[in-house]
């Protein structure tokens, strides 16, 4: 036998895991310890090289891992224990499956001569995570830890990124065997994404786009995805063809607000002229976009007239819900690119002005105003003066989920990428504080604001205690309308006003709360405080709880009200309560 | 269109639906097939037939072959889905392929006398039916074939005494000398 004892590759399972940590540059580990990672957590108390960053629930490790990896384009990394601190990370992890989020999330597991006994702490991990992972991985022997490790950060970072599960029986923790540094063989040969896009695909897409009369293009998270190259070439793209872009809630940033031909959001919430452009278009090309059904309306009456090119990595979202005419499949930038290059190779900006000038009459029906008011905050508007008062300044936005987040996607104008931190696929209330604390430990001299809706900002406020802990200095802007007001909305508009148990009872008072936190409380109330109490926000250099109170029963428009179709929005100052009656096609349930 | 108050587009789809038969060639690891089974019950796939077993030739592979009903965008979703799981090595539509044979096996189990016992060992003989358990009251007849035949043998045996039947469910490969 050959003596073992001085290779440095001859290591513990614990040891083996922040060992790949380190290897993988992982920095940050958002997590919270437990019985069956003990071993792991000893192993990073004896290291600099990791900070574990402590939080107080397992579902904020999940969301702070997520608002980490989209604000750094790097894979969030999460530590939890077995049992409780699995089941608390399903919600993060369906979460970051919906929206393509690389995260990388190790449970410790009671060892593995008791798996099956329900012994204390036990559950199925594996079983209860599978559908909710891109891929999940028990490890029984130490010797194949190493080998899971690295093929779980390749799976979770490549292809269409996605959520992984190591799960690691506490006695494997403890055993020695060996590490080796990440290799090629890792990965199942059986997993290879597909990068690059078809030629001939590429060209036939050209030659659609080269002819359009009125096209458009579509994007979503898949761009942002990516990374920040494939948003330079959509932006470079855009100049070359001089078409109209819109973009679903998970792709804003990807091209400027501010840029000309930017439409706006499409989709449920989206404006009047990007669902009209969308709806009467004869070429869509939709970059890392899947078709769903908050973007789509009714899939029948959707872009009825047009022929539609998708570039996806994912081929499983080509023809899922949307029949497509050219499908290219591969990753956003490396397409954008090689399709940038055919274009401006082979093809002419094509005339569209006739295009512009019907787009520009749908733009004039000025589809996000609303009414001013001097008495009472308009939610609106105090994103409107968020944005204001916030621009040109190194910021993140985080949401929950609500009516806030769609005011906050229609009136906080994005300039770019990895900016935008939300719950779209999931809508997960209670993402918006724990992401932030993500965000600003990626970025800790940012200014990160989670734009949050009274009700949600409840289900994660304990994080404020990480925020605090670590000197996170986040600041939570409340829009507190004292209604979970997404849901009051829709039982105004579909159950007769009926509003059955969405009334936020027994709020507590934020600026205390702030306070019994230890870290700041603000309040506006009037239009005249709020850019003072913004501007304050601003300047403090610690957490910030702001209770921005704001007109209670305002609704969220534009809308596609369901089962209608992209052209049959109804507009802020055509909601009227008959109007709106009448557009909502369950009729009865509005008498 | 009339639809309930909801926040959901609902639509009523009615495709004509197909039967399709899906090769899929996996690495044999734990939990493989329970994934394979939970993407058809997460996402409200049909399995007609499902049958799994380790392949000789290659090691660590598994064929799964699985039979399953659905609209042609359907049955299009269910490859895809299949081929980007981590650990499915190839999927391969044998029906498409128009060139596939697909076999089943079943033992059915007939108990009676008289002129039922003789018509039952008439009709095996038929189908090609083995008989591989007899007493003086009961048959078991071993039957191989397409799944039509394997139910229209059934369907004969239930007047004569059928008991029980245990299938295996589809097994397919493809004519020629390709491989998959
Ligand atoms: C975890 C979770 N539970 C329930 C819902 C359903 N839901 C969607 S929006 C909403 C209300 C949100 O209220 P609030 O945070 O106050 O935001 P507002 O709509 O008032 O801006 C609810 C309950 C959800 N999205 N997530
Ligand atoms: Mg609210």
């Amino acid at each position: 036998m050959t003596d073992k004892s001085h290779d440095p590759n001859q290591m513990t399972g614990a040891a083996m895991i922040v060992r790949a940590f380190i290897d993988h540059g992982v920095q940050h580990v958002f997590g919270y310890p437990g019985g069956a990672v003990l071993p792991i957590y000893d192993e990073i108390f004896q290291q600099s090289e990791v900070e574990h960053i402590l939080v107080r629930h397992e579902q904020g490790a999940g969301h702070a891992a997520e608002g980490y990896a989209r604000s750094t384009g790097k894979p969030g990394v999460v530590l939890v224990t077995s049992g409780p601190g699995a089941t608390n990370m399903v919600t993060p992890l369906t979460d970051a499956l919906m929206d393509s989020i690389p995260l990388v999330c190790i449970t410790g597991q009671v060892p593995t001569h008791l798996i099956g006994n329900d012994a204390f702490q036990e559950c199925d991990t594996v079983g209860i995570t599978r559908p909710a992972t891109k891929h999940n991985w028990l490890v029984r022997d130490v010797n194949d830890l190493a080998r899971v490790l690295h093929e779980a950060f390749y799976v979770a970072t490549t292809g269409r990124p996605g959520p992984v599960v190591v799960d690691v029986p506490k006695d494997v923790q403890f055993a020695t065997g060996t590490y080796h540094p990440p290799r090629k063989s890792d990965v199942h040969i059986s997993y290879t994404p597909r990068v690059k896009g078809d030629e001939n695909q590429i060209r036939k897409a050209v030659a659609m786009l080269a002819n359009a009369k009125r096209p458009v293009i579509y994007t979503g998270g898949g761009v942002i995805n990516s990374g920040p190259e494939a948003s330079q070439l959509l932006r470079q793209l855009v100049e070359a063809t001089g078409f109209p872009i819109t973009s679903t809630l998970m792709g804003l940033g990807a091209y400027p607000a501010s840029g000309p031909n930017w439409l706006g959001m499409l989709g449920m919430h989206g404006t009047y002229e990007a669902n009209m452009t969308m709806h009467d278009c004869d070429v869509m090309l939709c970059v890392g976009a899947r078709f769903d059904d908050r973007i789509t309306g009714r899939t029948d009456a959707f872009s009825p007239g047009s022929k539609k090119i998708h570039i996806d990595i994912d081929p499983s979202s080509i023809n899922k819900n949307i029949r497509v005419d050219v499908p290219i499949i591969g990753d956003a930038g490396n397409v954008l690119g090689d399709l940038l290059h055919v274009f401006k190779a082979e093809a002419r900006k094509p005339d569209i002005k006739a295009w512009w000038q019907q787009i520009a009459q749908w733009r004039a029906r000025n589809s996000l105003s609303y009414r001013k008011n001097n008495d009472i905050i308009l939610p609106q508007y105090a994103i409107q003066r968020l944005f204001e008062l916030t621009r040109g300044k190194d910021t993140y936005i985080t949401t929950e989920v609500g009516q806030h987040q769609m005011w906050a996607a229609q009136f906080y104008g994005f300039e770019e990428p990895h900016r935008w931190m939300t719950s779209g696929g999931l809508g997960t209330m209670g993402y918006g504080l724990p992401a932030a604390v993500g965000v600003q430990v990626a970025h800790p001299d940012s200014l990160v604001i989670d734009i949050a809706g009274d009700a949600s900002v409840q289900m994660t406020i304990q994080e404020m205690s990480t925020a605090v802990q670590f000197e996170l200095p986040i600041k939570i802007f409340i829009l507190n309308n004292q209604y979970m007001g997404m849901v009051r909305q829709w039982q105004q508009l579909l159950h007769g006003n009926r509003l059955s148990h969405s009334y936020s009872e027994a709020l507590p008072d934020f600026v205390k709360l702030a306070d019994a936190y230890g870290c700041v409380g603000l309040q506006a109330t009037k239009p005249s405080d709020l850019d003072g109490a913004i501007k304050e926000m601003i300047a403090i250099k610690r957490p910030v709880l702001f209770d921005c109170r704001v007109a209670a029963l305002e609704n969220c428009f534009p809308m596609i009200p369901s089962g209608k179709a992209h052209n049959e929005m109804l507009l802020p100052e055509e909601a009227t309560d008959e109007a709106t009656a009448k557009a909502f096609s369950g009729g009865k349930a509005l008498v | 269109m009339n639809q309930p108050a909801s926040a959901y587009f609902l639509e009523e789809r009615h495709d004509p639906t197909e039967t399709h038969t899906l090769s899929v060639l996996v690495q044999n690891e734990p939990g493989v097939l329970a994934r394979v089974i939970g993407l058809f019950s997460g996402r409200g796939y049909n399995i007609d037939s499902l049958t799994v077993s380790e392949t000789e030739n290659q090691k660590h592979l598994s064929r799964i072959t699985i039979v399953t009903t659905g609209t042609p965008m359907v049955i299009q979703q269910i490859k895809h889905q299949l081929d980007r799981m981590i650990p499915v090595y190839r999927v391969v539509d044998m029906t498409l392929t128009g060139s596939s044979i697909e076999r089943e096996l079943a033992m059915v189990k007939v108990r009676g006398g008289g002129d039922h016992r003789v018509e039952a060992l008439r009709l095996a003989d038929a189908f090609r039916a083995r008989v591989i358990d007899a007493t003086t009251e009961s048959f078991v007849f071993e039957i191989t074939g397409n799944s039509s035949k394997i139910s229209q043998f059934i369907d004969l045996m239930r007047p004569l005494g059928l008991v029980e039947v245990s299938r295996t469910g589809v097994a397919a490969i493809t004519r020629g000398p390709e491989g998959m």
